[in-house]
């Protein structure tokens, strides 16, 4: 290599160039995949520099694996989900070429593990600090016993894990005494003995994930004594009920998070006992749990560091959200989400008390008036983020007065709203906006889309679905006017067409577009799209019936990004969906109702199609495709789902749709 | 009364009427019958009031024979009735002084005073029966006269007992009202019980006069009361086996509770009940009855099969505490934190797995011993299956012991069994949801069952039979994983749905996750 250098020494300016200063570049470049690639194909100096700057890597195809591997011996973390590797041989190739500079792995879910792998893993690299094995789900507690010989492991996620008990996880405990983060969500054989001895034996752990895990209230107290514990889950433990919990002195000190969802049996005087001496806690969630009443907010009272709280779903109290306004700390996030008895008064009584709120969420809050309005954007004017879907009682006007005075959003949901054109042109003022879903805003036109366009540069997500004024003009505004847009949605906008298509070609950055039901857009549309729009990774073409394999194959030739697709309902055959299939990268697709479709394209184009994680079908097709396909498929991970849905659908879906909204 | 009651009362009598032929042993034998009186109290009201009321006609009938046939040969002395009397007032009389304190000196005092007093008392009597052996001519007046004078002599005497006898036992002062339903519960039982005494001991104490039988006799009495609590709690007797820790936390004041104390002896007897007819032993009344079915059609009116009603106690009950009889025992009466068993099995149970060889040797792993043989049984049924391992090679029956060994030294982790895939499915899958407490409770049901069933075959050959049965039966997987499983798949179903639809790359754990469970129930229905 050093003798490439000396002849290239001559010819190529930038070996004067150390290649630290070159890293530096790298690192600019971001994870822009692009940019790096157009950057190793300059020259071999530049591949070979290149390849030692990468850290990290995400395989796609485990042939390539050896190949890779050697071209970049330097990583530290190896990310294999969605490589799916079930051949010895290339387990084997991990081992051998893993070296001992690997830090962090991620192993793949449909991997069948050995534990003699494991430990080879584990000797090899000895350095390893960072072992993901969720969705592992044949991990087994001999494999967690080699796991337990990593004796540097800090980070451990074993989500989904569900043959491992608590033996297993009592090795790891006594193994891995330096574990900062373990998450054990639904690893539903781990009870309260092994959470136990992880709290025993593991005293550096910092983050601590027990969500869905049928632990009750004996382990608890041994976990909140863990001197460093910063972030607790535990969503849905349904049988923790901390009424009991009176030998419990004191809660844990350091405890910054704590997330208990979808604890139902949890009351406010339990809630004291763990609360009890965790002077620092910031954000706490109790969504879907027990009614917000006085009580339990008065439980809160005093947590100054408190800034965010999430009650989602809960039943709230007017008396609970005056005791929320009356709390000593200042709230920067608040989430009513779907929270049923948020009245005016209580709302306008908590936005009051909380004048700093950055972010607050009153999702589906159906009570609520221009009262609120008036008061949040009287009060909370910083707002960056207000999502209010679906607050059917909130006049237009509001909507002008939410532009005016919350000029800091970044991010406004307003579905299902009553929001016009003159809402929209005073939002517009607000030049931050990046993301903006006007969802069944059927009172919006082009008029209102257009003052969007001009007034927020950094929009980079709009959501128009069903906005059925919406045409051609009003994209074009948008495509013009929002060069970043990464995400936009104009399903069922009905008067969309090609047009709509070739200006969107234009936003670079484009990454999901989702045409559902658009029949207005045909080919034509799709091929501008994907000549331009190169790194797209989310494509909804259902329903559109003019499209055809016309439009496909510009498609397999340039979205070398595309992961997700569905296309069902629309005219494409055999020789369209064998053309997709070379977009290796391509996980995820749903091909339902495809009139030209034959079970042998079907079967050619799944097992041409490596990558395939999920395939959504009709029913039919699972007698027709060969039984060892299927097998096959489902040895590389992949996994099907049959549908049967009629295909009458097709003609009535829309209509229904407008009679129930009526 | 009671045929033990009578035999106490008759060497009394023996001992009263034969004072001057055995002038050298009354020192001791009257102590003896002292200390048998303080066990007489319990019995002397019940045998005269309640028999009539509460036992059945059968027991009635049964002690009337049986009073006869005993109390011809061994006292044929024709002043019987008048000495029982006088036996009575003597109770009453004493009764106060068992419930006093219990200074041994003061007692010893207070002893030798009623050993002169009772002499006297004696001699008296001797005097009297020596007159009237010689003045049998001689009118009724002067029989009646020297009667009066007697009479006011034992009055005298007797009123001086009692002086003496109020600052004997003041230890419990309120015991004296409480003892009367005490009593009455025992007097019932004092029907059931009395086979015992004659299938046992009735023959040797008949013909006895030497103190250790009575001592001995003394005890059995508690015994055979005792088991009637036994009996009367068959039911239960699954739970007994740990009761003699569950115990510990009971903080009865000292003083509070009754405390009996049964010999060795007694303790290690195999059975508590006999047939008074053909001498057969039983350890349960409930077989008992049973067998004496056999006997004629008088023992199948269901009043004679019903099982004796623990009397309704509207009044307190004494409680009752066992003291262990092994000197140095937390559980003896000595010791200094003495812990009183709870009950009679309770202290059978104690006494063989503290103080006795183990002798039941576990025919699986040869190396664990059991001195009561239902902790081998139970032992049998997890031996070899369930062993939770430690990295030490320390073996363990529960999971949360083998965790509790874990967490308290350093370095030792759980031990994976060798076959792995076969081990995740079955044990662990069981000790999931409920745990290894309730694997244990599940045990002592079936111990239960074992135990409240054994109804007139021997106990010994039932559980025997059980055991065998039981590894395919109580704890095949069939009856138990299914329902865990459940549990599994209703649990997580919520957010294996969600995870589907918002990651799609997750998805394909949850394919696995259906063929997967699948594969564990049949191979659970395999198993």
């Amino acid at each position: 290599m050093q003798r490439q250098q000396k002849q290239q020494r001559f010819t190529n300016p930038f070996t004067l160039v150390t290649d630290e200063i070159i890293f530096a570049i790298l690192d600019f470049l971001g994870h822009d995949p692009f940019s790096r690639k157009s950057f190793s194909l300059v020259c071999k100096s530049f591949y070979s520099v290149e390849s030692r700057h990468r850290k990290t890597l995400k395989p796609l195809r485990s042939d390539l694996l050896r190949r890779i591997l050697l071209r970049y011996p330097v990583i530290d973390h190896l990310d294999l989900s969605l490589c799916p590797l079930n051949e010895g041989d290339s387990w084997d190739v991990i081992l051998s070429l893993c070296k001992s500079t690997l830090r962090s792995i991620k192993l793949s879910p449909s991997m069948f593990f050995a534990n003699v792998g494991f430990s080879k893993l584990v000797m090899n690299c000895s350095d390893l600090v960072e072992i993901d094995l969720s969705n592992a789900t044949e991990f087994t507690d001999s494999g967690a016993a080699a796991i337990a010989k990593a004796k540097n492991l800090e980070r451990l996620w074993l989500v989904r894990c569900k043959l491992v008990s608590d033996i297993g996880i009592g090795c790891i405990a006594v193994g891995c005494r330096k574990l900062r983060l373990i998450n054990l969500k639904w690893c539903l054989r781990v009870g309260d003995l092994g959470v136990g001895l992880i709290a025993m034996k593991c005293k550096e752990i910092r983050c601590l994930d027990l969500s869905y895990l049928p632990i009750t209230k004996k382990c608890l107290p041994s976990v909140l004594q863990l001197q460093h514990l910063e972030d607790l889950v535990l969503v849905g433990c349904f049988h923790i009920d901390l009424d009991g919990l009176t030998n419990l002195k004191q809660g844990c000190k350091s405890l910054e998070v704590l997330n208990m969802s979808n604890c139902p049996c949890i009351s406010h005087y339990g809630l004291s006992f763990i609360t009890n001496g965790a002077e620092c806690l910031r954000q706490f969630n109790i969504s879907y749990g027990p009614p917000v009443t006085l009580d339990l907010a008065k439980c809160l009272q005093y947590f100054s560091n408190l800034q965010s709280i999430r009650l989602d779903g809960c039943i709230v109290t007017c008396s609970g959200m005056k005791a929320i306004g009356n709390w000593c700390a200042s709230l920067k996030e608040l989430s009513l989400s779907k929270c049923s008895g948020v009245t005016d008064e209580g709302l306008s009584l908590i936005v009051q008390g909380h004048q700093e709120l950055r972010k607050l969420d009153i999702t589906c809050c159906r009570k609520i008036t221009q009262v609120s309005i008036n008061s949040i954007t009287n009060s909370c004017t910083c707002l960056t983020s207000l999502r209010m879907e679906s607050c059917s009682l909130v006049q237009s006007e509001a909507f002008v007065l939410i532009g005016q005075c919350c000029q800091f959003l970044e991010e406004l949901d307003v579905t299902d709203n009553e929001i016009d054109d003159e809402g929209l042109k005073s939002i517009a003022r607000c030049s931050k906006l990046s993301s903006l879903k006007l969802g069944i805003c059927l009172k919006i036109t082009d008029d209102g889309i257009a003052h969007v366009g001009t007034g927020c540069p950094k929009l980079t997500e709009i959501d128009l679905y069903r906005c059925i004024c919406i045409t051609d003009v009003g994209i074009e505004a948008i495509a013009h006017g929002c060069p970043d847009l990464e995400m936009i949605n104009t399903a069922y906008c009905d008067k969309v067409t090609d047009a709509s298509l070739e200006s969107l070609s234009k936003c670079l950055r484009l990454k999901a577009l989702e045409i559902r039901g658009c029949p207005g857009v045909s080919s034509v549309g799709l091929s501008a799209i994907a000549l331009g729009c190169r790194q797209l990774m989310m494509l909804d073409i259902k329903k559109c019936h003019h499209i055809n394999d016309v439009g496909m194959v510009p498609l397999a030739q340039f979205s070398q990004n595309l992961k997700q697709i569905n296309f069902s309902y629309c005219s494409v055959t055999d020789v369209g969906l064998l053309a997709l299939a070379s977009i290796s990268s391509l996980q995820n697709i749903t091909i339902l109702h495809l009139t030209g479709l034959t079970s042998n394209g079907l079967a050619a184009a799944l097992l041409a199609c490596k990558g395939l994680m999920k395939v959504k079908l009709h029913r039919f097709f699972k007698r027709l495709l060969p039984h060892s396909l299927l097998d096959h498929m489902q040895s590389r991970g992949c996994v099907f789902q049959w549908r049967d849905k009629a295909t009458t659908q097709v003609e009535t879906d829309p209509m229904e749709w407008k009679l129930h909204l009526g | 009364m009671d045929l033990k009651d009578r035999l106490s009362v008759d060497t009394w009598t023996q001992s009263s009427s034969s004072g001057n032929e055995l002038p050298k042993d009354q020192q001791s034998f009257t102590n003896f019958s002292l200390q048998q009186q303080q066990h007489q109290h319990k019995w002397e009201d019940p045998s005269v009031l309640d028999y009539s009321v509460r036992i059945e006609p059968a027991f009635q009938e049964f002690n009337q024979t049986s009073a006869t046939s005993s109390s011809l040969p061994c006292n044929p002395n024709s002043q019987i009735k008048n000495l029982n009397r006088e036996d009575c007032q003597m109770n009453e009389m004493l009764e106060p002084n068992r419930i006093q304190d219990w200074d041994p000196r003061v007692m010893l005092s207070n002893l030798s005073f009623l050993e002169q007093k009772i002499h006297q008392l004696q001699d008296l009597v001797h005097l009297i029966v020596g007159r009237r052996s010689q003045v049998l001519g001689r009118t009724n007046e002067l029989v009646a006269q020297q009667q009066q004078l007697v009479t006011a002599d034992l009055t005298s005497i007797i009123v001086q007992l009692i002086t003496t006898a109020g600052t004997l036992l003041p230890s419990v002062k309120n015991t004296l009202s409480t003892a009367s339903p005490s009593v009455g519960q025992l007097g019932q039982l004092g029907g059931v019980l009395f086979p015992s005494g004659t299938g046992m001991n009735g023959g040797g104490v008949a013909q006895s006069s030497g103190g250790s039988k009575v001592s001995d006799q003394s005890n059995q009495i508690d015994l055979t009361g005792a088991c009637v609590i036994e009996q009367n709690n068959a039911t239960e007797e699954h739970e007994l086996k740990d009761e003699d820790d569950a115990d510990e936390g009971e903080n009865l004041p000292p003083g509070s509770y009754e405390i009996l104390q049964l010999e060795k002896e007694e303790i290690l007897a195999p059975h508590t009940h006999f047939c008074m007819i053909c001498g057969k032993g039983f350890k349960r009344d409930a077989n008992l009855r049973m067998h004496m079915r056999g006997h004629g059609d008088e023992y199948k009116t269901p009043a004679a099969l019903a099982k004796p009603n623990k009397e309704s106690s509207s009044e307190p009950v004494l409680i009752k505490r066992y003291s262990c009889p092994f000197a140095g025992c937390k559980r003896n009466k000595d010791h200094k934190k003495f812990q009183p068993l709870k009950t009679i099995l309770c202290v059978k149970n104690h006494y063989k797995r503290t103080h006795c060889d183990k002798s039941y040797t576990c025919s699986r792993c040869n190396t664990k011993k059991f001195s009561v043989i239902a902790d081998l049984k139970t032992h049998e049924k997890h031996c070899g299956k369930d062993k939770w391992l430690c990295s030490c090679g320390t073996t363990f029956s529960r999971k949360d012991k083998l965790f509790g060994h874990i967490a308290l030294f350093q370095g030792h982790t759980p031990a994976i069994p060798l076959d792995e895939t076969k081990g995740s499915v079955g044990p662990s899958d069981r000790g999931e949801g409920n745990g290894a407490a309730n694997k244990v409770g599940s045990v002592g049901f079936n111990f239960s069952s074992n135990a409240s069933s054994g109804s007139g075959v021997q106990d010994m050959m039932m559980d025997v039979k059980r055991g065998a049965d039981e590894p395919t039966g109580f704890f095949s997987p069939l009856t138990f994983d299914p329902c865990s499983l459940v549990g599994f798949h209703e649990f997580p179903r919520p957010p294996f749905e969600d995870s589907e639809s918002s990651f799609s790359f997750l998805v394909p754990g949850s394919c696995s996750y259906t063929r997967k469970t699948g594969g564990e129930s049949s191979s659970n229905d395999l198993e």
